[in-house]
């Protein structure tokens, strides 16, 4: 146990956190939130322009192709406090594109897509498929070979920020493997892409048809680690989550220790203030669980699963807790769409929901751990 | 003289060794997990013999003064064999508050004579020791003790109870906080510190039996006991500062304790092992899947403790609520340990209803005394109710209730 109880936190990491803790609590106060949810894409472009020009999509992306060198532990310390103030944007969904590229890419794919992502080309995954299964090997997606041409058939789901994109992942089934393509939007036909209506109204979801989009062969990765792209994904978003649960604790407690019933302030009455330190006690285990993910992901892959599975189970658990019982502190409040604590259960489940909530990857974690 | 690393390792290897040869398999009965759970003489007698073997052997004290009995040797050797003790997890060290409470601060304060007389025999376990701080009707707060102790000539006469006293009924001394005077300004000034004697006329320990349904601490009367007043430790009327240090050493906020494990610890794994063995409808329990989430779901929060424990030491990690962890580890703590060893119990099938001293409990019932000892975490040191008020009012900055 103890060889395992470990968490590096490196100066560049503390360096991150702090700027990325001003830098969305400026750039995304509650108020700033609320507009967004409105707008045509979840990111207002000249603010996704200031976040590449901090290098922060080029964080785990090598030098030579236009990045830091850092890693994905480095991406989970600055999307926490995104998290935390529900910024929204396809940060998650371009880094991981960007690690698929950097993993499973051949020479020519590297060098043609990573410097554009590090430098704010927005990509993003095509992943989940209309069955709703977190298995991504999953596939009734796929491709056809015709030459040194591949047409594609099927349809994809929860494609986030495709409006914005200039690059889709695209998983498909081929010859029986999984594997993943690279499709500009060019390539797909007008039709192809329709808004869904997603329960976190930050987001900006699409279903994504490829029936009739046909590429070139150059555009298949020459690998299609899924499995890693999976927790890879996890491991992000349990840094969301974390945010997010810190973010409505604070909200929650705001009301507690202001508004009065019975002459007394709410956050007194034990009913109340108990289950805010269960929220608590939640978070500051879900908080280490990350960490330790953050830092053994990158080093060790069979010891990184256990980990990452841990940190997206906990996050989810506990940040599902805290934003049901912050809806309900706010009593009749809570119950209206004003109320900010409805944004964070929307973004909880959002979260929880997507590669997998606590039950499933405990699952998986009993086959790694009992078995 | 700085120890060199192959001098720790050798070091180690030799603990190790010994450990191995000499640690005594099972005794036939079931052990306690803590000094607070001896309840049998028969427990008693195996546990003392235990610690006055390692003592023997020259891995308990070791950082301690020679000329008292210690080892007069370098901290680092101590941490060592007590790191040994705990990785083969070999029985603990019974007379725990002789060794980590009261041994340190007798070396820390105590007049020579006091050294002289107790440090070595608290080592070797021929003096057992018990604490007197809390009374029937003041459980936590310790400064308005009302044990009173009056002095007639060079002598202090002993009248009133303490409660709780682990070890009461086996212990020789006392650690005791004591009334000499009732007039003063504030209630903290008027108490005093005793190195009283146990069995002497007087003093009665008698004992409470737990809902484990044994005999673990005692409530202590004190009726007209005579002491000698140099029994008194630190100044008359300056107990409250001696206790003060106690408790520093009690949460090893201070250093100087004698070593060795002082209680046993339950790991998730076990009961990953327990459900390796149970049925559930003819096929091993860890086949369920229910089962299965349940025993994640404890390794996960076990290790979230651990990591906790790590993240603790980042400032950069802990910056916006710096006493989060550390004012909940005990609230969390204890309340997974209550749960693992209720969870124990159920895996067992049918079998859950036996108990300790049945023949076919499985593992001697340790899961059934464990799930009913940890309510002494939940309950002792401030309730787990309480710890969440401590929390939500410390941490999070909510009101306290009126």
């Amino acid at each position: 146990m103890s060889e395992q109880a470990d968490i590096i936190f490196t100066d560049e990491q503390q360096q991150l956190l702090e700027i990325a803790e001003i830098f969305s609590g400026n750039k995304s106060p509650m108020d700033a939130v609320r507009r967004q949810l409105e707008a045509e894409s979840s990111i207002a472009p000249e603010l996704w322009r200031e976040i590449a020009d901090l290098g922060w999509l080029g964080i785990a992306i090598p030098e030579e192709y236009g990045g830091s060198g850092l890693g994905l532990g480095e991406v989970a310390t600055i999307v926490e406090p995104m998290g935390r103030n529900l910024f929204s944007s396809p940060l998650i969904s371009t880094t991981l594109a960007a690690q698929a590229i950097l993993r499973g890419g051949g020479e020519q794919q590297k060098s043609q897509w990573l410097p554009r992502l590090a430098a704010g080309t927005v990509a993003a995954l095509a992943l989940t498929e209309a069955h709703g299964d977190w298995d991504l090997t999953n596939l009734t997606c796929s491709a056809t070979r015709d030459g040194d041409r591949l047409h594609l058939s099927g349809g994809k789901t929860f494609v986030t920020d495709a409006e914005m994109a200039d690059l889709f992942l695209i998983s498909v089934e081929l010859a029986g493997e999984p594997h993943v393509v690279l499709v500009e939007p060019s390539d797909f036909g007008a039709d192809a892409m329709h808004r869904e209506i997603v329960i976190d109204e930050s987001r900006r979801s699409h279903a994504l048809s490829l029936d009739g989009v046909s590429i070139h062969l150059d555009n298949l990765l020459p690998s299609a680690n899924l499995h890693r792209l999976h927790l890879a994904a996890c491991l992000l978003y349990a840094a969301e989550m974390c945010g997010g649960t810190a973010g409505v604790i604070n909200v929650t407690v705001d009301y507690l220790t202001t508004r009065r019933q019975f002459d007394h302030f709410i956050g007194a009455y034990q009913a109340l203030k108990h289950p805010m330190v269960d929220a608590l006690v939640g978070l500051e285990q879900a908080r280490s669980h990350l960490y330790h993910a953050a830092t053994v992901f990158d080093m060790n892959e069979g010891r990184g699963e256990v980990a990452v599975r841990m940190a997206k189970a906990q996050a989810a658990d506990a940040f599902a807790f805290a934003s049901d019982r912050a809806i309900q502190f706010h009593g009749a409040f809570g119950f209206t769409y004003e109320c900010d604590a409805q944004l964070y259960r929307r973004r909880a489940l959002w979260c929880e929901q997507q590669h997998g909530d606590g039950a499933h990857h405990r699952k998986h974690l009993a086959e790694l751990l009992l078995d | 003289m700085r120890i060199t690393d192959q001098e720790l390792n050798e070091f180690r290897a030799e603990v190790s060794a010994w450990l191995r040869d000499n640690a005594p398999g099972d005794p036939g009965f079931l052990l306690p997990q803590s000094f607070m759970e001896v309840g049998t003489d028969q427990q008693f007698d195996f546990l003392r013999d235990w610690q006055r073997k390692v003592y023997e052997a020259g891995y308990l004290g070791l950082a301690w003064p020679a000329e008292y009995g210690g080892g007069g040797e370098d901290q680092a050797l101590q941490d060592i064999a007590t790191a040994e003790m705990v990785r083969q997890n070999v029985p603990f060290m019974t007379n725990t508050i002789g060794l980590n409470w009261a041994g340190p601060l007798i070396l820390h304060m105590g007049s020579e004579a006091q050294k002289q007389a107790y440090i070595k025999r608290i080592l070797s376990a021929e003096d057992i020791w018990c604490q007197g701080f809390s009374e029937p009707d003041h459980g936590s707060d310790l400064g308005n003790a009302q044990l009173r102790a009056i002095r007639e000539g060079d002598e202090f006469v002993l009248n009133g109870s303490k409660i709780w006293t682990s070890l009461g009924a086996y212990a020789d001394f006392i650690i005791l906080l004591a009334r000499t005077d009732t007039q003063t300004n504030t209630k903290y000034e008027g108490l005093s510190y005793f190195l009283a004697p146990m069995k002497i006329a007087g003093v009665d320990p008698s004992p409470i039996k737990k809902l484990t349904g044994e005999h673990g601490f005692t409530q202590t009367f004190f009726n007209d006991a005579r002491i000698s007043e140099s029994c008194l430790i630190g100044e008359e009327g300056g107990g409250w500062q001696v206790a003060m240090k106690t408790l520093t050493f009690e949460r090893a906020v201070s250093g100087g304790q004698a070593g060795g494990v002082a209680s046993m610890t339950v790991s998730a794994r076990e009961v990953v092992e327990l459900a390796r063995h149970a049925l559930r409808d003819g096929r091993p329990a860890i086949q369920d899947p229910l089962v299965r989430d349940q025993l994640v779901s404890f390794l996960m929060e076990e290790r979230g403790m651990a990591l906790n424990n790590s993240r603790a030491k980042i400032p950069a990690l802990i910056s916006e609520r710096p006493a989060s962890i550390a004012l909940s580890r005990k609230l969390t703590g204890t309340e997974w340990r209550r749960r693992l060893n209720q969870f124990a119990v159920t895996l067992q099938g049918a079998n859950a209803s036996r108990y300790v001293g049945d023949d076919s409990a499985v593992d001697g019932g340790r899961w059934q005394r464990g799930y009913f000892q940890a309510f002494s975490g939940t309950i002792g040191g401030g309730t787990t109710q309480i710890q969440k008020n401590i929390v939500g009012e410390r941490v999070l900055g909510l009101p306290k209730q009126d």
